[in-house]
């Protein structure tokens, strides 16, 4: 999918960061990223890349929107293909690499 | 449109959209008869305008059409076929998920992995490159596919210097050439284009500028939240009524003129455009990502020899496996829509399906179908 995952950044060591992803933390890369980050910075995340650091102020709007998928797709009936293509992010399962 | 439909819509700020959508309704008051058509060109698009159910509050005036965005529905079959052929080699074959079930020829990566081939599913390129170092006696082939957006990833991950077993088979695309070929098309309806945001957070929009004005149709960058739709189509709209062929960003929280930088550079570090086939489409010009030869020695094209086919330009030929009846090329370039296929929900499903369109959660016949055939309501 190409929306990306929002994290926060949890630990860097080199290109190579720990991000946590509402509760379940995944390794990102970094060296894609349009910005340096540190460890609090959110980075939009693309199949294992951070491709882009979210700017302070607009973190909470952007986590919003995920929220609200997540919602629907712990509802589970499989439906909302949204909401299944950013758990598939999640989990680390989904996708056509878009 | 009655206001409780409106009402039944998520959106965070109803009095804004309701604005934005008398907006629209007043814009393309007197093009009932000729509906503004608008192209987006992203599968994550038309999953938020179905879930949303937009395509039900928008006015008559206006149609709003996918066109190739879908990066597994334009894989050619010869390179699924070529794919297939590696596994009965020996040679492990990492791929998206969504791809392996798509029909080849006659067999799809599924079929290969039911009959003992090794097919393995990643998540990204990392993880192919990991299951690569863990067997480094066998080769492994990472099946790339994905529009520029994945193709920087797989770019990072050649730079990063792989294992000596790990090889790129590269069906990256690149999708600007995909929607010139769209906007050249002579009974094309099209009449602006809604380019990916966060596709443009990679790209920028700074290339979509002389796109614009050779094509004389306006290009419009959007997000992907309701209300970022909504506005994205207003400008749209405004700009081809008032023949204003520009580029405009209504996703500037995301993305910029010129991009991401970092990631663009590495994506033309590793990567050459080269003329490839579309599925369902055609052959284009400079518009397959390809490695170039500084990286041949991860070139799976070079290191088993996979020719490179072409089709001859008839969609038929171009999806051996379909029956003449299916609109898959139509509905690719936005001709068509999903039930407009006599296939579509009845001999094409997610379960069997038909086209590769109908397979990927990207694809328009997949969104369509999942959100009850006709996504003019949301859930």
């Amino acid at each position: 999918m190409c929306l990306g995952v929002p994290g926060k950044v949890v630990s860097v060591d080199g290109f190579i960061a720990q991000v946590d992803f509402w509760g379940v933390t995944r390794q990102v890369r970094l060296e894609l990223c349009d910005a340096d980050v540190e460890v609090g910075d959110y980075v939009l995340n693309h199949v294992g890349y951070a491709i882009r650091r979210i700017p302070p102020e607009e973190v909470e709007e952007t986590l919003a929107l995920y929220d609200e998928l997540l919602e629907a797709a712990a509802k589970g009936d499989g439906v909302d293909l949204l909401a299944a293509d950013m758990r598939g992010e999640l989990d680390a399962t989904g996708g056509g690499g878009s | 449109m009655s206001a409780p439909q409106v009402d039944r819509l998520q959106f965070r700020d109803p009095v804004r959209a309701r604005a934005l959508l008398d907006r629209l309704r007043a814009l393309t008051a007197d093009r009932v008869d000729r509906p503004v058509t608008l192209m987006h060109v992203c599968g994550t698009h038309e999953q938020a305008i179905a879930r949303f159910g937009l395509r039900s509050v928008l006015p008559p005036g206006l149609d709003l059409v996918m066109g190739p965005g879908c990066p597994v529905c334009v894989t050619s079959a010869a390179e699924i076929d070529a794919a297939v052929d590696l596994t009965r080699r020996g040679v492990r074959v990492a791929t998206y998920g969504d791809m392996i079930r798509v029909p080849g020829t006659t067999l799809s990566l599924a079929d290969a992995q039911a009959e003992g081939g090794r097919v393995e599913l990643v998540y990204g390129v990392d993880q192919a490159v990991e299951l690569a170092r863990a067997e480094p006696e066998t080769p492994l082939v990472f099946f790339a596919t994905g529009f520029e957006t994945t193709a920087v990833t797989t770019a990072a991950a050649l730079l990063a210097g792989p294992p000596d077993n790990f090889f790129v088979y590269s069906a990256h695309k690149y999708v600007p050439p995909a929607m010139e070929v769209v906007a050249a098309m002579p009974d094309t309806r099209v009449e602006g284009f809604l380019a990916a945001g966060h596709a443009a957070t990679i790209t920028g929009f700074d290339l979509f500028e002389p796109m614009a004005r050779a094509w004389g149709k306006p290009i419009v960058i959007m997000g992907f939240e309701p209300l970022d739709i909504l506005a994205a189509l207003v400008r749209a709209v405004e700009l081809v009524i008032s023949g204003t062929p520009t580029v405009e960003n209504l996703f500037p929280r995301c993305v910029t003129g010129p991009g991401n930088g970092r990631a663009l550079g590495a994506l033309w570090q590793v990567f050459e455009l080269t003329r490839g086939h579309w599925r369902g489409i055609a052959d284009l010009d400079a518009a397959d990502l390809d490695l170039r030869p500084e990286f041949a020695r991860w070139d799976a094209r070079v290191r088993f020899d996979l020719p490179r086919q072409l089709g001859d330009g008839d969609d038929t030929a171009a999806c051996p496996v379909c029956p003449p009846q299916q609109r898959c090329g139509d509905i690719l370039v936005g001709n068509a829509r999903p039930d407009d296929c006599p296939l579509f929900g009845r001999a094409c499903t997610p379960d069997s399906p038909v086209g590769a369109s109908m397979v990927s959660s990207e694809g328009m016949c997949r969104i369509w179908f999942q959100y009850g055939g006709r996504p003019e309501l949301g859930p």
